[in-house]
């Protein structure tokens, strides 16, 4: 800048600074960013539009407490959503036991070898598996082989099969969680005659656990809209029951559908009818979807409170 | 865990004799690997009761790792080794039979950085004795852990808040504070003021004169000022470049008047004399 405000000293011929210049490219990054914000948004809100004009007119109490119909006014949503609460339930469970589990053990307990180094890289790749390749290795291992204990094509099968697709990513996202805790707080605890695990449960874990809801609320996140793979167990698209609380053995072996396989379903019939009813059914959805996330978020930030 | 008596040495018997100059560490010609680098070579010296002894010398020349070694904390570093003997009141410190574990009970450890646990005040001290299945009251013990270590009067109406809203200079005396709550025999400090400010570096320094007349203390530090005043043998290390990096050695190990004013090797009176380092 060679104005008169400029408070350059003016013999100063070696930085030629061009400050408009680089004004100007900050300015460009900034609107592209901008740019790629809003089209995210957009869409989203075109969808959400699309979506509300189309199904609000079938979203009634019926459609929630009635079972599948060939007729559209009488078509309900109730296996559905009743079978995506058993499925979340289950599979968050078993997920978080086996991946919140594995990923401590990975990362505290585990010694740096080879064996260990294959492991990790095995497990980001399973992270990248598709979903319909799970579908089938549920559908020999849950539904077939082990039949006498899961019922066949049962809610528990399907719920074993979606804990394999989302622990991957809860290994993964608990391993950063951990990783994230200082090491002076462990060699603080170690250094006082604790053990690895007195040092992980007192000192790691509850540092740690904010992080791996984060992970959790993710991969299910992702549970709840996967379809491709629970066609491939069998869940079922007409249901016109509910699996049975107690016992809870029963309920579990009991075949079920979920919300994503109903809506796809109704989306594939021939009537315009039927659209309207998916299109209520994808707000049920992400009620559901947003519901779920936000529990997990309360639950997160309770906990950041209670450490200091 | 079956307990070890031999390992279990109280402080409390230590003190009856102040004058006598009990043999806690020996280190006998020590050298220590990190994979096939050797870090430290050749380290011998002697570490007495209720003494403060000090490890001083520049950066990279191994004096944390041989301070680490009396804790066995490098066994948490995959590759790490320690070839040569160190013994503890005339046991094998490394010897197959004894529990790292257990001896980090008797032999506590202060860090550079002030690492309190995300806990409470009281927490920070409970943790120790309780995992360690302290049976008394611990509500005395806690109160008389941070009177040792100066800090009782200053957080005695806060003992529920967390240890992380305290200053700099107060975390370090809450981590000494929980170092002391279990009783340990020997304390190792690892430049416990490198990040502090001058006032609170002399707390410290005063509370270091405090804890000798009951705990062993080996403390190292960047100060050599700090290692004058308050230590009574000092122990001078120096590096030398080798391909991997840098190879620590030990130079001289003496009283700390004798190293300070008429040191016996020159290497020794040019780091003292701020000609390098």
């Amino acid at each position: 800048m060679t104005s008169a405000d400029s408070i350059q000293k003016t013999e100063d011929s070696q930085f030629q600074t061009s400050l408009r210049k680089r004004y100007q490219q900050g300015n460009v990054l900034r609107i592209v960013s901008l740019i790629a914000t809003y089209i995210g948004l957009v869409v989203l809100g075109v969808l959400l539009i699309d979506v509300v004009v189309d199904g609000i007119s079938y979203l009634d109490w019926g459609f929630l407490s009635n079972f599948p119909s060939r007729k559209p006014e009488e078509a309900g949503f109730k296996s559905a959503w009743v079978g995506t609460i058993w499925l979340m339930v289950i599979t968050a469970i078993v997920s978080f036991v086996v991946g919140v589990g594995s990923g401590i053990f990975l990362e505290e307990f585990a010694a740096d070898t080879w064996y260990a180094k294959i492991i990790e890289v095995n497990i980001g790749n399973l992270a990248a598996v598709p979903s319909i390749i799970y579908g089938l290795l549920g559908l020999q291992a849950f539904v077939r082989v082990m039949e006498p204990l899961t019922g066949g094509r049962s809610v528990l099968a399907g719920s074993l099969t979606m804990s394999l697709l989302i622990i991957p990513i809860i290994i993964v996202s608990t391993r950063e969680a951990l990783k994230a805790v200082p090491d002076s707080l462990r060699q603080g605890g170690i250094a006082l005659g604790a053990t690895r695990w007195q040092v992980v449960r007192e000192q790691v874990f509850p540092l740690a656990f904010p992080g791996m809801l984060t992970g959790m609320i993710l991969a299910l996140s992702r549970a709840i809209g996967e379809t491709a793979p629970l066609i491939a167990v069998g869940a079922l698209t007409y249901i016109a029951f509910l699996p049975d609380i107690w016992p809870i053995t029963e309920g579990l072996q009991t075949p079920f559908t979920v919300m994503p396989i109903q809506i796809y379903n109704w989306v594939s019939r021939p009537q315009a009818e039927f659209h309207s009813v998916a299109a209520s059914g994808i707000i049920v959805l992400m009620a559901a979807l947003l519901l779920m996330n936000s529990i997990a978020i309360f639950f997160r930030n309770k906990f950041q409170q209670k450490i200091y | 865990m079956t307990s070890n008596p031999e390992l279990s040495k109280s402080p409390n018997e230590a003190s009856t004799e102040p004058n006598s100059k009990e043999r806690v560490f020996n280190v006998d010609n020590v050298n220590v690997y990190y994979g096939s680098y050797l870090a430290v070579r050749d380290v011998t010296m002697d570490i007495y009761a209720n003494e403060v002894s000090a490890l001083i010398g520049p950066s990279g020349c191994g004096k944390s790792t041989i301070l680490r070694c009396f804790n066995r904390l490098n066994d948490l570093i995959a590759g790490a080794k320690v070839e040569g003997k160190i013994t503890y009141r005339g046991k094998d410190l490394y010897a197959k039979k004894v529990d790292p574990v257990e001896l980090r009970r008797n032999i506590g450890m202060i860090f550079q950085k002030p690492n309190p646990f995300p806990k409470s005040i009281y927490e920070n001290i409970a943790f120790g004795a309780r995992i360690n299945g302290y049976q008394g009251d611990m509500d005395d013990l806690v109160e008389k852990s941070l009177k040792q270590a100066a800090l009782w009067e200053e957080v005695k109406d806060k003992l529920k808040e967390s240890g992380l809203s305290l200053s700099g200079g107060q975390q370090q005396r809450l981590c000494i504070a929980r170092g002391i709550a279990i009783q340990p025999d020997v304390l190792l400090m690892d430049e416990p003021c490198s990040s502090l400010d001058p006032l609170s570096t002399l707390r410290i320094e005063e509370l270091i004169a405090e804890l000798k007349k009951q705990y062993t203390i080996v403390i190292v530090t960047h100060n050599m000022q700090q290692a004058s005043r308050v230590s009574d043998r000092t122990a001078f290390f120096n590096a030398r470049a080798i391909e991997a990096g840098k190879q620590g050695y030990l130079v001289e190990y003496d009283s700390t008047k004798t190293i300070f004013s008429n040191p016996a090797e020159e290497a020794t009176k040019q780091y003292i004399t701020g000609a390098f380092g």
